[in-house]
């Protein structure tokens, strides 16, 4: 920490000043940085008529929550008017294979990397790195051929591939980095004792991954539910994940503009990883430099 | 004894080797196809006459021809300098101003960066969705100054071709900003204390002690966050989509979405193919040297 209260060499109350305006700055940057989501909050929580009398900073004069169950249960999202609870379970039906199939795998990769080297590991893995980089639109167009020579187009288990494939590269990258770290001895001992490759991977190394693994589902989690471009690109009708639906319901041109309903999808479809931030922030954190640095 | 138990652990090892290959053989096959055989594939389809369906007539640059003879091709990778070169300066700026405000022991500052970073969480789609409908002219900012008494302040930006760029560019700094500043804060925390003191013994002013040692000494963190932002910026798509959906017309298009448009909805998979190329090869002009340096200069920060 640079820690330079005791450096300065100004009179007390000159410091008493610049210290009051360090805190005012910093409040008004909160401020800033917290405005859009107080504006969905209160938007959500308005009658629209409200909301056309109202300002955009004016609290809710009457708190009603039928935006919100407006948007869960009758929101149209394109011709289907059932809510955006179908495609809240879509994501979560994607989500949670995509990121257990894809940390489980990128575990195994960093270990088998790492603790069983092989030659040519390290071309392997730099081969495999190179997946963070690309921009997906360069994989669109043959993913869409492929999905659909499967039979997976328009699936959630079709989005569930995607995004273990493209997702493996992230997760080999934070396992990898993490047991290279990890003395190797621990698993010289234990081949000496017998103890064979799954053995050590499931009886020695697994216990000792917890926070990588938690980085890693974090990041996998926040990654695929935020999704768009491949939700988008590889599904349809009742089969798009929740961002899809959001921007459905956000862009449709026809009824009466429902801001409201607007702002509720949106908290709806911003409360699972705001979750996961604020209980796990550390470690998402942990994710994004890791994950960002190198991708 | 030990000629019977060192071939059968030779053997074992040798078991273990190969499990260790087999392990990674279905990811490092996946990565081979899904990564270098698709961008083969999608190279290719640049080359060729597919329009509506994919078809492997080679009609060499032909395409690429095409993509640089449009409007809208020039007006995506104007758009893309333009936003580009603004979200990542006021990033920069913004988040090392803010990192450099919070390490100066603040009180709440646990509080504050998780305030600073929040938004790192959320989809673009949700970011893009509420800074909309705070821009909207009718109802939002707009309404709100003139409730506040400011009768003549006009902000039509969302919907006007020659600004609506701009907007993406409020909304990725807010989305992005925390983030730089956590990186920067980071680097901040690792300064060493002894430099700093000296040249405070030597009666060096707080400014000078920033711009004199501090920033210098965590350069190669701006180069990192040079490289994501940039990387962030090319691939933009998401917050284009939900905030302008390109518009008004395709005024704030970027060449992301000018790819989804030409491959999805226009029809012209030669055209959206080329155009992806050219993004992959802007990332990789970025991208490349980057990690290039970073292995060879050694793993520092990883």
């Amino acid at each position: 920490m640079a820690d330079l209260q005791q450096y300065s060499h100004g009179a007390g109350w000159k410091n008493a000043v610049l210290r009051g305006l360090l805190y005012l700055v910093l409040i008004l940057f909160a401020l800033y940085y917290l405005f859009p989501l107080f504006v969905m909050v209160s938007t959500s929580l308005k009658s629209l008529t409200e909301i056309r009398e109202g300002s955009l900073i004016s609290l809710p004069r009457v708190i009603t929550f039928d935006a919100w169950t407006y948007a869960w249960n009758d929101a149209c999202v394109g011709v289907t008017c059932s809510g955006i609870k179908v495609y809240f379970w879509n994501s979560v039906k994607m989500a949670i294979p995509a990121v257990l199939i894809s940390t489980f795998l990128g575990a195994i990769n960093g270990y088998a990397l790492t603790k069983f080297r092989f030659k040519g590991a390290n071309v392997v893995f730099a081969l495999l790195l190179f997946g963070c980089f690309i921009p997906f639109q360069v994989v669109l167009l043959p993913m869409s051929q492929v999905l659909g020579k499967l039979g997976l187009a328009s699936s959630t288990p079709g989005l569930v591939m995607v995004h273990v494939v493209y997702g493996l590269c992230f997760t080999t990258l934070f396992f990898r980095n993490y047991y290279v770290s990890i003395p190797d001895e621990l698993v010289k001992a234990a081949t000496i004792d017998g103890a064979g490759f799954f053995t050590i991977f499931w009886r020695i190394i697994l216990p000792i991954s917890t926070p990588i693994i938690v980085v890693s589902v974090i990041w996998q989690f926040t990654q695929i539910w935020n999704d768009f471009l491949f939700g988008a690109s590889f599904s349809s009708g009742d089969n798009a994940p929740m961002t899809v639906a959001l921007n459905n319901i956000v862009n449709t041109t026809t009824g009466v503009k429902a801001y409201n309903v607007d702002m509720a999808t949106a908290l709806l479809t911003g409360l699972p990883t705001l979750l996961v931030y604020v209980l796990a922030g550390k470690y998402f954190v942990r994710g994004l430099t890791a994950g960002s640095v190198k991708g | 004894m030990g000629a019977s138990s060192s071939t059968k652990s030779n053997l074992t090892a040798l078991i273990q080797r190969n499990l260790s290959k087999i392990v990674v053989a279905p990811s490092f096959a996946a990565s081979l196809f899904f990564v270098y055989g698709f961008i083969l594939w999608t190279a290719y389809m640049a080359f060729s006459d597919s329009r509506m369906m994919p078809s492997y007539g080679w009609t060499g640059l032909r395409q690429y021809e095409r993509l640089w003879s449009m409007e809208r091709w020039h007006v995506a990778i104007e758009n893309l300098l333009i936003f580009g070169g603004l979200f990542i300066t006021i990033c920069l700026l913004l988040g090392c101003l803010l990192a450099v405000l919070l390490d100066q022991r603040i009180r709440a500052e646990g509080a504050l960066r998780t305030i600073f970073l929040y938004p790192m969480a959320l989809s673009f789609i949700v970011t893009g969705t509420v800074w909309k409908w705070i821009l909207n002219p009718g109802l939002g900012l707009e309404n709100m100054m003139h409730e506040l008494g400011w009768a003549s302040f006009k902000f039509d930006w969302l919907i006007n071709s020659d600004m609506a760029i701009y907007t993406v560019v409020i909304a990725g700094v807010w989305q992005a900003s925390g983030f730089v500043m956590a990186m920067f804060l980071a680097a901040l925390r690792g300064v060493d204390q002894d430099i700093i003191r000296a040249a405070y013994m030597d009666g060096a002013s707080l400014p000078r002690i920033y711009f004199g040692i501090i920033i210098p000494s965590i350069r190669p963190v701006f180069l990192s966050a040079i490289v994501v932002l940039a990387h962030l910026a090319v691939k933009s798509f998401d917050l284009v989509i939900a905030l302008t959906g390109g518009g008004p017309g395709y005024a704030s298009d970027l060449p992301a979405t000018f790819m989804y448009t030409m491959a999805f909805q226009r029809n012209q998979l030669g055209i959206g193919a080329a155009s992806a190329m050219m993004m992959l090869a802007t990332v990789m002009a970025i991208i490349v040297p980057y990690l290039y340096s970073e292995l060879r200069g050694g793993r520092k920060n990883g």
